[in-house]
């Protein structure tokens, strides 16, 4: 038994110490948002947040998670309550299969929260590690740029654009 | 419709057949005389409107599509259309896509046919429901239907009376086959078309809804991993699975012949038995693959059948100048970036398989056959996958799932496809070789036009079990069908391979090549791809020696209007002019084309810059424009065709699949390299000429071509150097700069 915290809430996990962030989240914790796609950390599907930073599920092995927050894209918002990284992507229809969606959030949120204005060349090399078959990179991009804006805003505190 | 209904209808309505009778001859009264043509779209198939439209007693209304939802936003096009039709809310409805069980047979959702097919029949089928429910309202109200009109779900009568969809439709009111005529709305007066609402399926997608296949849990279910033979035609000759039965969570070992599964209770417990089962299991390999490295030689040198599919002579118009060039195209991957699943289960007689097909009704019956069972007794039901740009290894993975399912009854069994499996399984799309002449004459203009296509069919879709590997595998293994090639005039290989420009002599031919060296069938615009890039490269060849400006020269040799609308359009939005020079490093490139010669069209012109040093080619800004009939859903359509640019840049700059003499080796994301964010354009623009009223087309592949041609063009304009095999890749530009 492992204790991980997901979301704000700690999971007593029953799986193999060796067994992948991104197995536990889906098969365990019945997560949707952090998606296989190659298992090798080459396409940034798998994406999620560890104490702020955009890791890697799906080469992360849950043992070395103890005591560490782990934040999915569930944890960020909902669809009646979205938050901005969601509200942009939904404003800029920034998807067309989405699979590769979710993990591209993710990374973008990690951005977002430590460096509120990237410019589009920090944007672009932050997600140098994701992959989109379907071509939407315009709208991500577009996307990213508007939850920067959106997460400036007076209206949308910081405290709103951060991990609840 | 449920029992109470049916009671209400009889009450109300006494016979059905009879207010149908009288509904019919109010509604289409002016129809009767002609002779029947048949109804439109896919309404020829599946003519009851009750197969693409369900109202019930509550109001509420369910529309079906037997299409299914890939990423391209069909599911809120299909909504949009028929809101519009019914004269109902948006949100009001909700669609239900391709469920073998519940929507018509409209076969493949593939080849842009779907909002020609299913959203036209829809379109139809809502309409004439909504001339049904006015007929019905006037007979109750005793006034003319013209009298009448519907808003929001109710027909209103000029005294107040109003009736509620709902309280009409008795019993079998909808179960009548179409007429071959609508009284459609007036374009003018469209509220919920050719607007851009926000697509269904989005908000889920970004929140962490369930939203794919992959993301099925059902009661019991079980999580199962297959052990594909290392190369084609491999055999499996020795493999002792006990230690692999006994380790965590195993459920099940499943052999079949050449089929090797294993199935255990927790997800990651399969991939770490199927490493196991992997390492013990010994395979006799016999492939003999082709060499890589020279493509034309192993394409043209394959025995083919040849047809000459366009022939058109002028004696008095002949040439001077006569130029050649042959285009080579690798196999490619469709390389979705979710690999394939499914999930099904066997529960009595009955197989019930959740599957992001593109066609539920093929993939029923050749797991049917696969199964011996009958086709009745299999059900199919689409979820949504990851993108797929045609057929990967979605029914693969279905039939891996109902094999599997079959040996443990009850339980719902999850296949998940690893990564290296999609990429070195998926039937990728074929090589291509093209080879071109032509002649100008004195004026500058094209006299004679020869082009000679060689190349693979381009659907092994199911089609049989045996195009299954499941099904190859099997110790009963059923043979792969004789590949054919797809009639034109959509044609496969031959796609867009007759020029949508006039020539006054043109000559066509297409070698199909029934021998398939590597698993192949159907991506995103087949032949159409590397035929456009092949005709819109030598079209701009063919420009150079006439001194013309590429523009120029294509509408001089165009005669279809809406083809020269959209060249303009393009031209005029990139700031295209005949005189102008790119920067240092940058070049310029257009390209045309109409898919199928019968969908929409698209023309594209795009800057690209060259580092001359590296070779390294990318494209800084691109601008299309497009022509797909009727627009539903303007963001929707620009998606697409964005989408369409990036992603055909990709294959055209980076893509090839690689292999050794026995084994796919592009295995991966790093053995086949794609687009990354680094080389994303600055800047696309879409332009869309709407056509209203005018049939939709469909416009899903429109912009690959063009996309691939025009940044060839580009590169060729920013070096001087013409590229013609595919991809066109860093070491390839440098060579040809430096040659």
């Amino acid at each position: 038994m492992i204790t991980l915290k997901v979301n704000g809430r700690d999971h007593q996990v029953d799986a193999e110490p060796d067994t992948p962030l991104l197995y536990v989240l889906r098969d365990d914790l019945a997560l949707n948002a952090a998606k296989f796609g190659c298992g090798l950390g080459q396409c940034g599907a798998c994406t999620v947040i560890v104490d702020g930073k955009a890791v890697l599920a799906c080469v992360t092995p849950m043992v070395l998670l103890e005591g560490k927050q782990v934040t999915t894209l569930e944890g960020l918002g909902t669809t009646a309550d979205p938050a901005p990284i969601q509200r942009a992507f939904l404003d800029e229809q920034a998807a067309q299969c989405g699979y590769c969606i979710a993990g591209m959030m993710m990374r973008a949120q990690a951005l977002l929260m430590r460096n509120s204005s990237p410019d589009d060349d920090e944007i672009r090399s932050e997600l140098e590690p994701h992959l989109c078959r379907c071509g939407t990179h315009m709208r991500i991009l577009r996307a990213v740029r508007r939850a920067a804006g959106l997460m400036n805003r007076a209206d949308l505190s910081t405290e709103s654009g951060a991990i609840r | 419709m449920n029992t109470l209904v049916l009671d209400r209808r009889r009450v109300l309505a006494g016979s059905g057949a009879l207010v149908v009778s009288f509904s019919l001859g109010h509604a289409f009264a002016q129809d009767q005389a002609a002779p029947a043509p048949s109804p439109p779209g896919s309404l020829k198939t599946s003519p009851y409107l009750d197969s693409w439209i369900r109202i019930d007693a509550d109001g509420s209304i369910t529309v079906f599509t037997g299409k299914v939802e890939l990423g391209q936003g069909f599911k809120t096009a299909f909504q949009q259309v028929a809101a519009e039709e019914l004269d109902v809310a948006f949100a009001s409805l909700k669609v239900v896509t391709a469920d073998t069980a519940l929507t018509a047979n409209e076969g493949y959702t593939a080849g842009s046919h779907s909002m020609q097919d299913s959203g036209t029949a829809i379109q139809n089928a809502a309409a004439q429901a909504r001339e049904l429910l006015v007929a019905e309202a006037a007979r109750r109200f005793d006034l003319p239907a013209d009298r009448l009109r519907t808003e929001n779900g109710q027909v209103l009568a000029p005294d107040g009376r109003r009736a509620g969809y709902g309280e009409l439709v008795a019993g079998d009111v909808l179960h009548v086959q179409a007429q071959a005529t609508s009284r459609l709305k007036d374009p003018a007066t469209f509220k919920v078309m050719g607007q851009s609402v926000p697509r269904v399926d989005i908000s889920a997608k970004v929140t962490g809804g369930a939203a794919y296949v992959q993301d099925m849990r059902l009661p019991g279910m079980i999580h199962a991993r297959v052990v594909r033979p290392p190369s084609y035609g491999a055999e499996l000759v020795n493999c002792d699975s006990s230690a692999v039965e006994k380790m965590p969570g195993v459920v099940s070992v499943v052999r079949d012949g050449n089929f090797l599964a294993v199935v255990t209770e927790k997800e990651y417990q399969s991939v770490k038995a199927m490493r196991a089962l992997s390492a013990v299991a010994k395979w006799q390999e016999t492939a003999r693959l082709p060499d890589q490295d020279d493509l034309f030689k192993v394409i043209t040198g394959l025995s083919s059948q040849d047809n000459v599919i366009f022939e058109r002579n002028d004696p008095s118009v002949v040439g001077q100048n006569t130029i050649e060039a042959t285009y080579v195209r690798p196999y490619q991957s469709h390389g979705s970036i979710g690999p394939s699943c499914a999930v099904a289960q066997l529960d009595g007689d009955t197989m019930t398989v959740w599957t992001h097909t593109q066609g539920v009704y093929p993939d029923r019956q050749a797991i049917a056959e696969m199964l011996h069972m009958p086709p009745a007794k299999v059900r199919c039901i689409h979820v949504e996958g990851s993108g797929c740009y045609g057929h990967n290894g979605a029914d693969d993975a279905a039939a891996d799932a109902a094999l599997i399912a079959r040996a443990l009854p009850g339980r719902p069994v999850r296949v998940q496809w690893m990564r290296e499996q999609e990429h070195a399984w998926e039937p990728f799309g074929p090589a291509m070789v093209t080879r071109l002449k032509a002649s100008l004459d004195r004026e500058g203009k094209i006299a004679d036009w020869t082009f000679e296509v060689w190349s693979n069919t381009h659907s092994m879709r199911p089609g049989g079990a045996g195009c299954m590997l499941a099904a190859q595998h099997m110790a009963q293994p059923f043979k792969v069908p004789a590949p054919k090639p797809l009639p034109l005039p959509e044609g496969g290989g031959d796609r867009n391979a007759i020029p949508i420009y006039s020539f006054p002599n043109a000559h066509v031919v297409h070698h199909f090549i029934a021998d398939m060296p590597l698993r192949i069938s159907a991506m995103r615009a087949l032949g159409a791809y590397h035929n456009v890039f092949s005709i819109e490269s030598f079209m701009d060849e063919l420009a150079t020696a006439a001194g013309a400006d590429p523009v120029e020269f294509r509408l001089k040799h165009l005669d279809d209007p809406r083809g020269r609308d959209v060249i303009a359009k393009a031209a005029q939005e990139f700031g295209w002019r005949g005189d102008q020079k790119a920067a240092p490093g940058r070049g310029f490139g257009f390209a045309f084309a109409r898919y199928k010669n019968l969908a929409a069209y698209c023309a594209i012109a795009c800057e690209v810059e060259v580092n001359r040093e590296t070779g390294r080619a990318r494209l800084v800004r691109a601008v299309a424009a497009v022509d797909s009939g009727q627009v539903v859903n303007p963001d929707g359509l620009t998606n697409q065709i964005e989408g369409a640019i990036v992603q055909s840049m990709s294959w055209t700059l980076y893509e090839s699949v690689s292999f050794d003499q026995r084994r796919i080796t592009s295995i991966d994301w790093q053995t086949y390299p794609i687009l990354r964010f680094s080389a994303v354009p600055d800047d696309i623009a879409v332009h869309i000429i709407n056509r209203p009223g005018q049939p939709f087309l469909g416009s899903g592949e429109t912009g690959q071509g063009p996309a691939a041609a025009s940044v060839a063009n580009a590169i060729a304009n920013a070096t001087g150097k013409r590229l013609r095999n595919l991809p066109l890749t860093r070491k390839r530009i440098k060579d040809a700069i430096d040659a």
